[in-house]
């Protein structure tokens, strides 16, 4: 009997955070739904109890279900038959699982059937599922769509879609095609007005869509003839019972293979546009591709957890040199930041939360009513740090996890390299992380605003002035000095202006040199909350010392004529030596 | 018209996981030092009734169960897996019960629920594996039985087609209801607790549970009257006293015995041909097998 909440002390640790009392408060209206819905909470230990409960649900159904379906889905794989997508006899058994448990529709309001979650426990869940299958993790996290819907649909397309979402039915978001991948501003599917039939009409093709036979599908489309750019795009909401999408194929990929990623053509489909026209990319899906990024952080720490533990389980029983190879220093060592690394980005995952909660809380009422003054500054506050937090976690969290899933294999020696243990699997599950909802290379031209406004650089001084105790102290002033040495280096960039090229060349050493801070910073508070994270910090303030002393010598010694040596070399690479 | 279906759940010591303070000295379970839990095979069997439910749409789920104030345990963790209502008989009165005490109390309180169109029980439990209970309380109540069923086959309007396991091979029956079926550990796992129902009757309990809590819940209960697990102590079912707890127990314990297996009694076998061979002659020979 494996239950994957219970037995992973953190997310209790997390779902106790001081910040949560705030958050389910907003989130719940100061519990006003306390007698009207049968399963609203009264207070915050009733809430808090809920989600305990409900994550011993999400726990045991991925401890009993979910992981032990993964390898037969990994092989088997969807198939496409009659134009429908079919799922994998293992997926297909995952996802009733959780829909009959009622774990779809988690942070819709109670009046669509959802469970009216915060952000934190939703995110826990979606961080459960990952450990137990990364790929069917978006298959279940896809229900982020809802969230767009409630968001930013008129009542009558909230009314007729949101409800269906608890029942099992599933999302797509539509956005990618042949031409259009990070650059969703070349969206080409044409969206055009039927007077007749009083619909929009969506025709055109979309290229890697997961999930992509969604029943609920979001569809970016080219609505505004004759634009080019962004502005000329709108969102739109197609239902798969009109039947006007034809999946031309789904594609064989490395990793991730129980979630289908399809071509589709739409031919004419029937379609109801969400919001208002124009917005679509501008607004809406930077809305959604933020959600989404969350929801990679979430799978990236999920799938590190499960080859964490893949790593140390083998390293227990092997058996070199007549002991146990944990017991080698090159082993235990690559172990111990394994579990670091895991813990850092784990505690960026629930941070970045807390922001999204509060901002998505403060964004709702606003809708509700007017907000005070107060009320709108701790929105702005929570809006910005959600901002610059989301790029820098979808940037180190699917990073670490394939560096985490690399390490499980090494770990395994020759076995990993074989089809017998999961950590190969996972391994190349790991891989989509740091490319799709926003490659790490997109994540750090996002992330580079906060580098820029100082913003990373003001919550690094709100988590400095945090009470620690005593003991803490030491690392502290470690944490102190990588600042210091991160603004000489943000000094030596900034000087060549931020819209130089040389900034750009050196976007990610700023951006990942924050990032060492801001999770030492983050690991010291949980320190000071609990022991069990001591070792972690050490080590993660150990590896971030040296990176920012790596990044700092290569900057100090950098020179602008290097730029087109670069560029040289590149240039070099596929000369035929003739 | 509306079903009903009864289902038979008993909490049990988890003897799965039993140590060495499993047993006191007089040769009686030491419950106290076994994780209380849900008979595996009544989860079976829950399982097949709510399957049941779902195909005949316009029935009800309710869960009797026979035990302690803290087997109120088992009727809750039936809700949250789609239960409509439980039952929690309980008593003094019950006490030393063996298995035909125990299936007369409960037979009075399945009449005591009216009509009733199918009875649902785990084959066994794992504390007694005796399996005499379900088919007890059909007796009493004068319906057919099922025993062993593995698979729900097909349900219509006043009747279900079950397959049985039995030890050399299946068999496909079918009854009219009402009828009572004991389902077999190999049929459908139980479905998992939905979190709405979870958080809905959390805090369902008894009367005595809520005295032993020293709370006071009837305004909760007058708000909310699905938290109130109903209980039913012996006078509630109107029974013949003497037939139920330790006078209407004829069955007694003599002595149970401890047995302990030691590294010395067991043998390690390869797998090969003439070890399996021997093996086989060794088994055949002391009658275990043949």
């Amino acid at each position: 009997m494996s239950n994957f909440y219970t037995d992973n002390e953190s997310l209790k640790f997390y779902l106790g955070h001081p910040m949560m009392e705030k958050i389910v408060e907003l989130k719940e209206r100061n519990y006003a739904e306390k007698g009207q819905y049968p399963d609203a909470p009264e207070d915050y230990e009733d809430a808090l109890d809920n989600y305990d409960k409900v994550m011993e649900i999400v726990g045991e159904i991925c401890g009993e279900v979910l992981a032990p379906n993964a390898e037969s889905v990994d092989h088997e794989g969807p198939k496409v038959v009659n134009n429908e997508i079919v799922y994998a006899k293992g997926t297909q058994q995952n996802h009733e699982a959780l829909r009959d448990a009622g774990l779809y529709g988690m942070s819709l309001p109670r009046k669509y059937n959802g469970l009216n979650f915060p952000y934190i426990p939703y995110v826990m869940a979606a961080e459960i599922v990952s450990r137990a299958d990364a790929g069917f993790a978006n298959i279940w996290g896809l229900q982020d769509c809802a969230e767009t819907i409630y968001e930013f649909a008129s009542d009558e397309i909230k009314d007729e879609f949101l409800p269906r979402i608890n029942a099992g039915e599933t999302c797509s978001m539509d956005l990618t095609e042949p031409d259009a991948g990070s650059d969703l501003q070349s969206v080409r599917l044409k969206a055009s007005f039927d007077e007749k039939a009083n619909c929009w009409r969506l025709n055109g093709v979309k290229r890697f869509i997961t999930n992509g036979d969604a029943n609920i599908k979001l569809v970016l489309a080219r609505s505004e003839e004759g634009t080019t750019d962004g502005r000329g795009l709108s969102y739109f909401v197609y239902d798969r019972k009109d039947n006007a999408v034809t999946v031309r194929r789904i594609e064989n990929k490395l990793g991730i293979k129980g979630s289908p990623t399809a071509e589709l053509v739409f031919n004419n489909a029937p379609a109801k546009l969400v919001g208002d026209r124009k917005l679509g990319l501008i607004k809406y899906v930077m809305s959604l591709m933020n959600g989404a990024r969350l929801g990679v952080g979430a799978q990236s720490v999920g799938l590190a957890e499960a080859a964490y533990r893949e790593a140390y389980q083998y390293a227990q029983e092997r058996e070199q040199f007549g002991k146990a190879i944990i017991n080698f220093p090159q082993v235990y060592e690559m172990l111990a930041n394994m579990r670091a690394k895991t813990d850092a980005i784990r505690s960026l995952l629930y941070e970045t939360a807390r922001f999204v909660d509060i901002d998505k809380s403060y964004e709702a009422i606003g809708r509700e009513r007017s907000l005070s003054a107060e009320e709108r500054t701790d929105l702005k506050y929570n809006q910005r740090n959600a901002d610059i937090f989301t790029p820098m976690l979808k940037l180190f969290s699917s990073e670490y996890a394939n560096q985490v899933a690399y390490d499980s294999i090494q770990v395994h020696g020759g076995s990993g390299f074989m089809k017998e243990y999961a950590c190969e699997r996972l391994y190349r599950d790991a891989r989509i992380l740091t490319i799709y909802e926003g490659t790490s290379q997109l994540q750090v031209v996002a992330a580079i605003r906060g580098i820029g406004n100082g913003s990373y650089i003001k919550r690094i001084e709100e988590l400095d002035a945090m009470n620690i105790k005593p003991e803490l102290e030491g690392l502290r002033n470690k944490l102190r000095e990588m600042t210091a040495e991160y603004k000489k280096m943000f000094e030596i960039v900034s000087a060549f202006g931020s819209t130089s090229e040389v900034y750009d060349f050196h976007a990610r050493r700023m951006v990942e040199s924050v990032g060492y801070i801001v999770m030492g910073y983050l690991l010291l508070q949980d320190s000071n909350r609990c022991e069990r994270y001591l070792r972690s910090c050490e080590i993660m303030i150990g590896i971030g010392q040296a990176e920012i002393a790596k990044n700092l010598t290569y900057v100090k010694n950098f020179t602008p004529e290097m730029l087109s040596e670069y560029k040289k070399t590149t240039e070099r690479a596929c000369e035929v030596n003739e | 018209m509306s079903y009903k279906i009864v289902v038979l759940a008993k909490q049990v010591p988890d003897t799965r996981n039993v140590g060495k303070d499993a047993m006191k000295a007089d040769g009686t379970v030491n419950r106290a030092a076994l994780p209380a839990i849900f008979n595996p095979e009544d989860l079976n069997a829950l399982e097949m009734a709510l399957s049941i439910k779902d195909q005949l749409k316009d029935a009800t789920v309710t869960v009797i169960t026979m035990g302690p104030s803290r087997a109120a345990d088992v009727i809750r963790e039936s809700i949250y897996r789609g239960a409509d209502e439980g039952f929690l008989v309980s008593g003094r009165a019950f006490a030393g019960s063996d298995t035909l005490a125990t299936s007369y109390a409960i037979s009075m309180a399945v009449k005591k629920l009216g009509k009733v169109d199918l009875v649902l029980s785990g084959r066994q439990a794992i504390d007694g594996d005796t399996a005499q209970v379900g088919p007890q309380v059909a007796e009493k109540l004068e319906i057919p039985q099922i025993t062993y069923a593995e698979e729900l086959v097909k349900v219509t309007a006043d009747s279900v087609q079950i397959k049985r396991r039995l030890e050399r091979g299946v068999e496909v029956v079918e009854a009219k209801f009402p009828v009572l079926i004991t389902v077999h550990g190999s049929a459908a796992p139980c479905r998992f607790r939905n979190a709405k129902r979870v958080m809905q009757y959390k805090k369902a309990c008894t009367i005595s549970e809520q005295q032993e809590k020293g709370m006071d819940y009837s305004d909760l209960w007058n708000q909310k009257p699905y938290l109130k697990i109903e209980e039913w102590t012996a006078e509630d079912l109107n029974p013949d006293m003497s037939r139920l707890g330790m006078s209407g127990s004829p069955t007694k314990v003599k002595n149970i015995e401890n047995v302990v297996l030691t590294q010395k009694e067991s043998v390690v076998l390869s797998d090969k041909e003439e070890e399996i061979n021997t093996l086989m002659k060794e088994l055949i020979s002391s009658h275990i097998i043949g």
